[in-house]
């Protein structure tokens, strides 16, 4: 499989703390990879400097084999790539519909009655339909982050980032988004999926890989990895598993 | 309408353009050289002064503000206050300083009588061109996918970004459409009263009055602000002419002691 995402030598330090160190690893076309590490590790920023909500101070990032380094985070969306964020950031004053439009018409490119049809769709996949004319704002938390979702499915993006999607809920709704991540995972979507709920991760990841301190110190078979010595050093004294 | 321009602006981009008052006369000046070199009636200059006005607005953005922009509010009022500065001095060359005024002919002073008052033809229509564009100005931000995309980079920049849409292009648009607006305002000032260089910044207080008595990002909210502003006015100098502005800004500090907010605030969330 030609890698659709690879990173190359990335660096990146806010001033004196370094986030991202001389880090690389790459993203087969349709695999899944998860990724871990404790908190403060650099996972978020990773995925700032994949957006190109940052840049980074060295180092190259290459999507579907061509250097997008110096593309803006709009081209980046069009080209298929998007995120949901730890936090969710609805556009708040408008409706889950629309939140949803923007995606679809901006960064999927469609327009009308395709791109409304499209929309719902997918919000009636993340079971966000019935809430459609809602004002994004009054959201409950596991709402907003269907909507972190919906939205970013709703650029009919090639590669997916999702960022601690499964932090805070209950084991019930964990259990559905799985259902739907797995669902866009079978689908051809290639993800990259960062979370501390070590188990719904292992339901969906076909690799996993442990960053510490902007370095990513261990990487493979995520069963292996599990019961590697640096995943227990990094863990001591902490509950894996939320 | 001209209060709408600047509301626009404000709430697409966080943005207090000091220049927007100097705008409205670049557009009466712009209107009276048309009608002055082509001959036609002031309203049909419409026609090309508003796509001048727009593109302006669009590449000055896109060459100029965007680059002020920034979590600080001051560098744009910097820049649109040296603006405002360079425009009056540019019409002061170009057009000397003595009032100008736009001729309309039978237009200014037609008058219709309904249920026995006399109503001018010209202040029904600026009021109605004023609803017909706050009505559009409505419609696109609710209704279209250009206005879906104007709210969600009004509502969170970094997010629009990451949606595939370019900031830069869509604060240029965002001045194209309000330079647009007011250009329609510029015109019908300029036939409605005389003007001259400096006359943009008691326009700009006024907007400024008006947007705020509405509430700030509310556009019928904006129309409803002129208009307490403009009934203040007519009051005050039925009482003295004297009194014509200041019972103007009287009638905004009230509504203001009254309702700090603005009459209609923002809804959203
Ligand atoms: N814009 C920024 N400016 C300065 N420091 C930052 C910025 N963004 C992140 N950091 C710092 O960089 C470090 C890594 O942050 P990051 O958000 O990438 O961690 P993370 O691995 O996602 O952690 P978590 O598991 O808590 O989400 C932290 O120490 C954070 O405070
Ligand atoms: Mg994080």
């Amino acid at each position: 499989m030609p890698p659709i995402l690879e990173l190359d030598g990335l660096k990146k330090s806010f001033g004196a703390i370094v986030v991202a160190d001389d880090l690389s690893f790459h993203l087969g076309e349709g695999e899944a990879l998860g990724i871990i590490g404790p908190n403060g590790a650099g996972k978020t920023t990773t995925f700032n400097l994949i957006t190109g909500a940052l840049g980074p101070n060295a180092g190259k990032i290459r999507f579907q084999g061509s250097d997008i380094t110096s593309h803006s985070a709009a081209l980046r969306s069009r080209s298929g790539i998007a995120r949901s964020f730890q936090v969710p950031q609805p556009f708040s004053g408008m409706t889950v519909f629309e939140n949803a439009m923007v995606a679809a018409t901006q960064a999927a490119g469609l327009s009308g009655h395709k791109a409304e049809q499209f929309a719902l769709d997918i919000l009636d996949k993340t079971e966000l339909l019935s809430k459609a004319n809602q004002t994004a704002g009054s959201l409950t938390l596991l709402d907003r982050k269907r909507l972190e979702l919906s939205r970013a499915l709703c650029t009919k993006p090639k590669l997916l980032l999702l960022d601690e999607i499964a932090g805070g809920l209950t084991e019930s709704e964990c259990t559905a988004l799985v259902d739907t991540i797995k669902d866009v995972h079978a689908s051809g979507v290639s993800i990259i999926w960062i979370e501390h709920v070590v188990h719904a991760l292992l339901a969906v990841v076909d690799r996993l890989m442990v960053i510490d301190f902007g370095r990513k110190i261990a990487e493979g078979d995520p069963s292996t990895i599990m019961k590697s010595p640096e995943v227990e050093e990094i863990y001591l004294g902490i509950a894996v598993d939320a | 309408m001209f209060a709408a321009g600047l509301s626009l602006i404000f709430g697409v981009m966080r943005l207090v353009n000091i220049a927007h008052g100097d705008f409205i006369v670049l557009s009466a000046y712009l209107g009276l050289t048309v009608v002055a070199s082509t001959g036609m009636h002031p309203l049909l200059a419409l026609i090309i002064v508003v796509p001048t006005m727009a593109a302006i607005g669009y590449f000055l953005q896109r060459g100029i503000l965007n680059q002020t922009l920034g979590d600080d509010i001051l560098p744009p009022l910097l820049v649109t206050f040296g603006l405002s500065v360079i425009l009056q001095n540019l019409f002061l060359a170009g057009y000397s300083a003595d009032p100008q005024k736009m001729d309309a002919g039978a237009l200014e002073t037609a008058s219709v009588s309904v249920a026995g008052l006399s109503l001018g033809i010209l202040p029904l229509l600026t009021f109605g061109i004023a609803i017909v564009v706050i009505a559009s100005l409505q419609y696109m931000f609710f209704c279209t996918s250009l206005g879906r995309a104007f709210r969600a980079v009004s509502d969170n920049q970094d997010i629009a970004q990451l949606m595939g849409l370019n900031k830069r292009h869509m604060f240029g648009l965002a001045m194209g459409i309000a330079l647009g607006v007011t250009a329609i305002a510029g015109i019908l000032l300029g036939i409605r009263t005389s003007f001259d260089p400096t006359a943009g910044s008691a326009r700009l207080i006024f907007g400024f009055e008006a947007v705020i008595i509405g509430g700030l990002g509310n556009l019928w909210g904006t129309l409803a602000g002129g208009i307490i502003l403009g009934v203040a006015q007519t009051i005050g100098a039925k009482i003295d002419p004297g009194w014509q502005l200041l019972s103007g800004h009287i009638a905004f500090l009230i509504v203001l002691a009254i309702r700090p907010q603005g009459l209609f605030p923002r809804v959203s969330g």
